[in-house]
């Protein structure tokens, strides 16, 4: 395998094999509390992608700059500066959808994964390799949400994309399909969300388990 | 060594101009969506007042005044409350409650209710509530229309008694599941009524001075 190669698979390694919530089980607490619908899952990882990918992506240009004593303070004020303006931003933006996922924006800000990522990956590696991971960090994240979003809002609403109007505009009321299935209460309350999860746990360990050379490179030992 | 001594102030230094950029970057969202956002808010307020009016008064060019009452016992809180007083060329149309009904089942219950002069419910809505999803998450319109059984209702019809849930021998639907909920909003109604009923005359006096001072703002 040429080195070219086997970086792309490093870096790519978050979508899937390292995901942020399904491999490492970080984050889980937006993940857990916000699914309730897709729409409100793909807002939160939509936030939370744009988040770790603008912070971590300035975190590795930087890296010359910064003295080691610094990188962390600096990394906090960028991801707090950031999830404010993102904050901020949906209020003005996506004022009803902005209401529904609450607090769990602010908390944006002490995901641990997200700072784990422009403070490790991001003082180490180049700026494109911090770009890619990045990419593929943010988007197994929101992968994750979009997953037990779907999940839940099926089993529990029997419906799909309810909501969509609040983030993609009016025009859009039409996309919201009613399955006429489901109505499983259980599912929308909290206790749904952990079933859920184990369930998509479960799902990627099957997936994963026939695939064990994949689980060769390096990676965060488990 | 004189290298390594000068880090502590060349790192506090970098950090400063970072906390100072990060400083600029929310100041300059701040104040991008700031009018937005109160801008979403004052639609948000008035979207509630007209769900809440008599359908032909919906969308109308009428005056708004809010008032600030407090009233533990009827309007559910320690803190004043507001309430809307819509007049049309100094005549009262409605009132309008943002109350709260302190017994939800997880929290307080904050509701909407607006009142004609003669003292009939013209609309009830939830303004933000934690009840359970599912179950007393039915007292919201979008997914259920138990609110609306208050409408056109008044304190003498149903007579006092009746203001009550059937489990509780009154007249009013429960939601199945969800009788803590149902029990709460259908005290809080009642308590409005009570106090609008107490407090008309004063709260239209109140309404008719803070115009006349030019305090009255538009909609």
């Amino acid at each position: 395998m040429t080195p070219t190669t086997s970086s792309f698979r490093e870096a790519i390694a978050p979508l899937w094999r390292d995901n942020l919530a399904l491999a490492q089980l970080l984050g889980l607490c937006p993940l857990l509390a916000v699914t309730t619908t897709v729409v409100n899952g793909v807002a939160l990882g939509l936030a939370s992608a744009a988040v770790v990918v603008i912070a971590s992506t300035a975190m590795s240009a930087l890296k010359r700059a910064l003295k080691p004593a610094a990188r962390l303070p600096v990394a906090l004020l960028i991801l707090a500066t950031l999830v404010t303006v993102v904050d901020l931003f949906s209020e003005a933006l996506f004022y009803d959808l902005h209401g529904k996922l609450g607090i769990f924006i602010p908390l944006i800000v002490v995901n641990s994964g997200l700072l784990a990522h422009a403070e490790n990956v991001a003082s180490r590696r180049s700026v494109g390799f911090t770009l890619l991971s990045a990419l593929a960090t943010g988007f197994g994240f929101l992968l994750a949400f979009v997953a037990l979003g779907a999940f839940r809002e099926i089993v529990g609403h029997g419906t799909l994309l309810s909501d969509i109007e609040l983030l993609a505009g009016e025009s859009y009321r039409g996309m919201r399909l009613d399955l006429g299935v489901g109505g499983v209460l259980v599912a929308i309350l909290p206790p749904g969300a952990f079933f859920g999860l184990g369930l998509l746990l479960a799902l990627r360990n099957r997936l994963t388990a026939t695939k064990p050379q994949d689980r060769s490179s390096s990676g965060t030992p488990r | 060594m004189a290298n390594a001594r000068s880090h502590p102030f060349v790192t506090a230094v970098v950090v400063a101009a970072f906390a100072a950029a990060a400083f600029y970057a929310v100041e300059v969202t701040y104040d991008w969506s700031d009018d937005r956002i109160a801008a979403n808010q004052r639609a948000r307020v008035v979207a509630g007042l007209n769900s809440v009016l008599e359908p032909g008064l919906r969308g109308r060019d009428l005056t708004t005044t809010l008032l600030a009452v407090t009233d533990a016992a009827l309007l559910g809180s320690d803190s004043p409350i507001d309430v809307f007083v819509l007049t049309d060329r100094g005549a009262p149309m409605a009132t309008v409650f943002a109350t709260v009904a302190p017994h939800g089942y997880n929290a307080a219950i904050d509701l909407l209710i607006g009142v004609a002069p003669i003292g009939t419910v013209t609309g009830v809505r939830v303004v933000r509530h934690r009840e359970t999803q599912g179950l007393g998450d039915a007292i919201d319109t979008a997914k259920s229309d138990w609110m609306l059984q208050f409408d056109t209702k008044a304190l003498s019809a149903p007579p006092p008694e009746l203001w009550a849930i059937e489990q509780d021998e009154g007249e009013f639907d429960a939601i199945s599941g969800a009788t803590v909920t149902s029990r709460a909003v259908v005290a809080a109604v009642k308590n409005t009524l009570l106090y609008f009923e107490q407090h008309r005359d004063e709260l239209y006096a109140r309404a008719a001075e803070a115009a006349n001072a030019g305090r009255a703002s538009p909609p």
